[in-house]
């Protein structure tokens, strides 16, 4: 596949485009043996984006197997062996533990709440008639042109404030998982409000109406018949919002500036700037592969959702 | 719907929770940037006085911030071209590249797999990202493996030390933002080229066109709605680089500030500096000026429609 210059008679299914029978392909204009060298040059412009893309990433998976050491004197090398002490020096010494379960922490909090909530508003906007639906729908579609960035100076504030609160401050100021996590369901409504919104007009109204003639209250009938419906809208909005909140850096950097209460990618942040002195670069890579993990594992699972429901985000 | 009972108590109790949040923590502080940014709050006192415009005012002559604006206009017309005209090309030939036995156009072998590779830096995190580049592109001796590479085959006269080098910072910023972006366009593209119907290809083929001139006459026009959507968010997330900036090169953008973007200047001024009023009119300047790109870049690309009958 690395070869760019295709002898002209080549045969045989070349890699990276479907081969076939010689004598057909030169009856039909445009499929020569010209077109097989494209075939062949395409072939491996293709490869060579898919190295540029995987090799970073898998030489810092390999990193993370070596000593450092090995790390010094050939960073390019293959790892004698798996060095776990890497991963357990990153766990515990360089706190990365303790980031993974505050980064758990605070995306299960905002990943059910933004759901939740999302689906609440999302339902009645779609479903129900009422003076000022449209004022509040686009309130929050209008969210979605905003920069973060503008917010951020009044959020640290608002947060902030919020702590001095009677009673409740205590779970709403800065350095709280809590507040960091209502601050995600704040950011991601505006797109999951669209999302959704657009997803429950697409159900049935025979579905709902046969749920009323059962005698369901309002809220069983959101809660048994509308919200199980929904459950592909949901589950592909689930994926979106979970690595936004999975792998945000710039909100937690404002909200959690205490230490100990640091997320993952925020904690790996300020690693990676220490490393330089303490010249432990391999945990630094076991903490990027720990970091790495979850997000694998849901890419792989949910391979397929996940493409179509980021993609989704720009096509609607 | 005959559900009149307890449809207004159903309807407030249904809202208010996803209201309030938005409104006390996204909107309340859209709406507090404005007047901070009238003010000469350094954010650790009470202490605020209005002072008008005069954060706009020392906007216009900080030499450091001009830096950090030019520097994401590079981010904003940079960036989207060259994903723009990358992941069109993989997409294209991952979509239409390939001939069957009969000469018809088919994806090329193996797309399904190019696509989960090409669109994994998608899903990681900007931090992760910005950390293996900062080894990618670091000395020798400490990782950097661009420099073991040129030196490998034989290209040492390339090896530099990267990020020491002002006048390379904003050029990394650009390759490493395109270099996690190009697989989600190539994955969006893809699903639109997907939906060409297969017969414009072959004929165009019985026509005896050639790859560039069906990728330039029927593949580019047939997706270019999709095109324009994708180039206008591409270009609102290019003009933010904060993460890439604040892990790559540090908060202060890299030696002499040469890497400096807008987001991490505010970020500076913000936390580092105590100077909320005047980050706050960064802020604004941002919205400003995503506002601007999101309509240059709407109508920049406008042209004729294509309507497939």
């Amino acid at each position: 596949m690395t070869t760019t210059q295709a002898p002209p008679r080549v045969s045989g299914d070349g890699p990276g485009r479907g081969g076939g029978r010689r004598g057909r392909h030169d009856r039909l204009p445009g499929v020569g043996a010209g077109e097989k060298a494209v075939g062949l040059i395409n072939g491996g412009f293709l490869l060579l984006w898919g190295l540029i893309t995987a090799l970073p990433l898998l030489w810092a998976i390999l990193s993370s197997f070596k000593t450092n050491g090995e790390f010094r004197v050939d960073p390019l090398g293959l790892p004698s062996g798996v060095e776990w002490d890497n991963f357990s020096r990153a766990w515990s010494a360089a706190n990365i533990g303790q980031y993974f379960l505050n980064s758990v922490i605070v995306v299960s909090i905002s990943l059910t709440l933004t759901m939740l909530f999302g689906a609440m508003g999302a339902y009645v906007l779609a479903r129900y008639d009422f003076p000022g639906n449209r004022f509040v729908y686009y309130l929050f579609v209008g969210g979605l042109i905003l920069p973060v960035f503008l917010a951020l100076v009044p959020m640290f504030f608002v947060v902030r404030n919020l702590g001095s609160l009677p009673v409740i401050g205590q779970f709403l100021g800065l350095n709280s998982y809590l507040s960091l996590a209502l601050v995600y369901v704040a950011f991601s409504m505006p797109f999951t409000v669209f999302f959704l919104t657009a997803f429950f007009r697409t159900l049935p109204n025979s579905v709902a109406e046969a749920g009323i003639m059962d005698g369901c209250s309002h809220f069983s009938l959101f809660w048994k018949v509308m919200l199980p419906m929904a459950r592909p809208g949901m589950i592909s909005l689930a994926l979106f919002n979970f690595l936004g909140h999975w792998n945000q850096y710039v909100l937690p950097l404002v909200i959690m500036q205490d230490g100990d209460k640091r997320v993952l990618a925020q904690g790996l942040g300020t690693l990676a700037a220490n490393t330089g002195f303490r010249a432990d670069w391999t945990a630094l890579f076991a903490g990027l592969v720990i970091a790495l993990l979850p997000v694998l594992i849901v890419y792989i699972i949910f391979q397929k959702q996940v493409q179509a429901g980021l993609t989704a985000g720009v096509l609607k | 719907m005959n559900m009149r009972h307890g449809k207004y108590p159903f309807i407030l109790a249904f809202l208010l929770p996803p209201v309030g949040i938005y409104a006390i923590y996204m909107l309340s502080p859209y709406v507090q940037a404005i007047y901070i940014s009238m003010t000469d709050w350094s954010g650790l006192t009470a202490a605020q006085t209005f002072i008008g415009f005069d954060n706009y005012v020392e906007m216009w002559n900080d030499d450091q911030l001009r830096k950090a604006l030019w520097n994401n206009l590079i981010l904003v017309l940079v960036v989207p071209v060259l994903t723009l005209l990358l992941g069109l090309f993989f997409a294209s030939m991952l979509n239409v590249g390939g001939r069957n036995r009969g000469g018809a156009v088919t994806g090329v072998r193996g797309s399904s797999i190019y696509k989960v590779v090409y669109f994994f830096p998608q899903v990681l995190s900007v931090a992760i990202i910005g950390i293996v580049f900062k080894y990618v592109f670091a000395p020798e001796n400490a990782g950097g493996i661009l420099n073991r590479v040129l030196g490998a085959v034989g290209l040492d006269g390339l090896q530099r030390l990267w990020l020491a080098e002002p006048n390379y910072l904003i050029w990394i910023i650009v390759l490493v933002m395109t270099w996690s972006f190009v697989g989600f366009y190539v994955v969006l593209f893809s699903a639109a080229m997907q939906s060409i119907p297969r017969d414009i290809y072959e004929a165009a083929l019985l026509d005896g066109s050639s790859r560039l001139t069906t990728f330039r006459k029927i593949t580019v026009p047939l997706v270019w709605d999709t095109v324009q959507v994708g180039w206008v968010y591409m270009a609102i997330q290019a003009m933010d680089g904060f993460a890439t900036v604040h892990i790559m090169l540090g908060i202060n953008g890299g030696v002499e500030g040469a890497g400096d973007v807008l987001g991490v200047a505010m970020y500076r001024e913000a936390f580092a500096e105590a100077d909320f009023g005047y980050a706050a009119a960064i802020g604004v300047l941002m919205l400003v000026l995503t506002m601007v790109v999101a309509v240059v870049f709407m109508r920049g690309l406008r042209r004729e429609r294509v309507e497939l009958a």
